[in-house]
């Protein structure tokens, strides 16, 4: 194993956690040097995982070649490889697993595991500022509220069945709409929603901290399928409920942590209407509000390089051997002994 | 609501502000559910009226079931505001991390009963939370803060709501969540028979096999 001081040196990360394959490069110093997404589209329906996976396995080599030029390094420049070790789709994270062992070993360096949940919140700190902040992290897999107390990430509230994007995806497809290339659901429901102008009554499911989206996404398509609204109408009045809801939740975490910052990250957060809704309880609460520019709010590499540097300087790493994945790794078991 | 006289702020949460004032001579709290910019006011305020009329009722029932919650004296919709008792005391929260292992035993056995009781009469409070529960100088625990709760039997809801006081264990007093949960249960299962505690702890169980609480199916055993 090479030995390095540990304020120079560069960490690459792998995420493949779900439909994105994306390699991010990492100073120690956490200048993000490149972070190159490739995204699986299917051509109908949801994400098949072996389909994603094969994706993956296909562009790896593509989208590793394309970072390392545009970070002007070489692969032998490197001091730690770091991947995302879970939650996510168990054959996307052994491809991005396998691709990571195959690199960490040939360039004898070592491997560091990272969770996809904590390297959101640690990419959101890092780009947009933020030290401590309750954390709203909505994706298509994700729907978490976490704030960071005594050496972990502690989980506030949570879906207790799917995520916010997954719901706005799931009614995206089932309302027939189409994205254009690289464009996701969220988006198109966003656009359609800014036209609605009459709020439709949807189930509104508010458990404590906990949230649950499968009632209003199964009401919002029986809505639909009775065809008595528009669909701008439909989509406004989904996104008012489901947003309201999680932004609900957000505030009872920020009141009762009396933290000063919100960062609003994950797919999700580059909605602008949520971006305003959670704007306006940090406004309130006098917490200044955060949010990170879409590359590294959605499934990014350089979120895993960079939380494996913070993992690395901080003597976490793995021998391969111990490196499987976990599909349903929680947030709140990760300790974070680089957060005070 | 003429008589009320100099509320004050004691408590800013996220969905309600608590005032503290007098009222026809008694210590008084006003809850009252402020407008939120950040949700349409069409459903801003069926929200807030809804839960408004929900929580006083919820609150009586309550205490017919045997649950202490403060009395409520004044709902005004209107201003979505609720007049209720002020209940002098300690919050849980707090008191939990101050007494010794024997009476905290017995607090949170004193607690499961009484979450047993609300159960029992169809009542499932919605944010089981030792911030909502305050111990007056009698050694009574109150209940507050019924705004999420709702009438139903159903076993679901049921499961979800100890779910929740588990969960809600776990992020204040995570040193001793398993310890203080399990003597929630001992209290739960002491009002209840024995198959109706066993149907709601399968159920608890299954919610957390439900995928997003592996590490708790793996860390606790209830």
């Amino acid at each position: 194993m090479k030995q390095r001081k540990t304020d120079e040196g560069y960490c690459l990360g792998i995420e493949s956690t779900a439909d994105d394959f994306s390699v991010g490069i990492a100073t120690f110093k956490g200048d993000i040097l490149a972070n190159v997404i490739s995204a699986y589209m299917p051509p109908e329906g949801g994400i098949h995982p072996r389909e994603a996976a094969r994706h993956h396995a296909e562009v790896a080599a593509k989208v590793l070649e394309e970072a390392f030029q545009k970070a002007g390094i070489k692969p032998k420049d490197l001091t730690a490889v770091a991947f995302s070790q879970g939650p996510g789709l168990g054959p996307c994270l052994r491809t991005g697993a396998t691709v990571a062992r195959a690199l960490a070993s040939y360039l004898r360096v070592p491997l560091v595991g990272v969770n996809h949940c904590v390297a959101h919140i640690e990419i959101g700190k890092l780009k947009a500022g933020a030290k401590d902040p309750v954390t709203l992290y909505v994706s298509g897999g994700n729907t978490i509220v976490a704030a960071f107390d005594a050496g972990r990430y502690r989980v506030f509230g949570e879906t207790l069945d799917i995520a916010l994007g997954n719901c706005l995806d799931v009614f995206a497809r089932e309302a027939g709409l189409r994205q254009r290339s690289g464009e996701p659901f969220g988006a198109v429901v966003e656009k359609l929603a800014k036209k609605g102008k009459r709020l439709i009554p949807l189930p509104y499911t508010v458990k404590g901290m906990d949230i649950s989206f499968s009632g209003l996404l199964t009401a919002a398509i029986n809505t639909l399928r009775r065809g008595e609204y528009s669909l701008e109408d439909l989509c406004y009045s989904l996104q008012e409920t489901a947003f309201s809801m999680v932004v609900e939740v957000t505030e009872r975490a920020l009141a009762h942590t009396e933290k000063g910052e919100v960062l609003l990250t994950g797919g999700v957060a580059a909605n602008k209407r949520l971006q305003e809704m959670v704007c306006s309880i940090a406004e309130e609460h006098g917490a200044k509000f955060c949010t990170v520019p879409g590359e590294f709010a959605m499934d990014n590499g350089a979120m895993i390089a960079w939380t494996g540097v913070l993992a690395f300087t901080h003597g976490v790493t793995m021998p391969i051997t111990k490196s499987f994945v976990r599909l349903k790794w929680r947030l709140e078991e990760v300790e974070v002994p680089w957060v005070k | 609501m003429g008589e009320i006289s100099q509320p004050k702020l004691i408590k800013r949460g996220a969905e309600a502000c608590l005032f503290l004032a007098e009222w026809h001579g008694r210590k008084v709290v006003l809850k009252r559910r402020l407008p939120k910019k950040y949700r349409l006011p069409v459903l801003d305020e069926e929200i807030r009226t809804y839960r408004t009329i929900h929580e006083p009722r919820l609150m009586h029932e309550a205490k017919r079931a045997g649950v202490p919650t403060p009395t409520i004296f004044l709902v005004d919709v209107k201003n979505s505001t609720i007049v209720m008792e002020y209940i002098e005391g300690k919050q849980l929260k707090q008191l939990l991390n101050q007494v010794s292992e024997g009476d905290r035993q017995n607090l949170c056995r004193k607690i499961g009963e009484l979450i047993g009781k609300l159960h029992m009469h169809g009542i499932v409070h919605g944010d089981l939370t030792t911030s909502n529960m305050i111990q007056n100088g009698d050694g009574k625990i109150f209940f507050v803060d019924f705004g999420l709760g709702e009438k139903t039997r159903e076993l679901e809801a049921i499961g979800v709501d100890l779910h929740l006081m588990k969960r809600a264990l776990q992020s204040t007093h995570y040193k001793f969540a398993e310890e203080y949960f399990k003597n929630v249960i001992e209290g739960y299962s002491s009002v209840l028979d024995a198959e109706t505690v066993r149907n709601v702890l399968d159920k608890i169980r299954e919610i957390e096999k439900r995928g997003r609480y592996v590490a708790e199916r793996r860390s606790m055993q209830i």
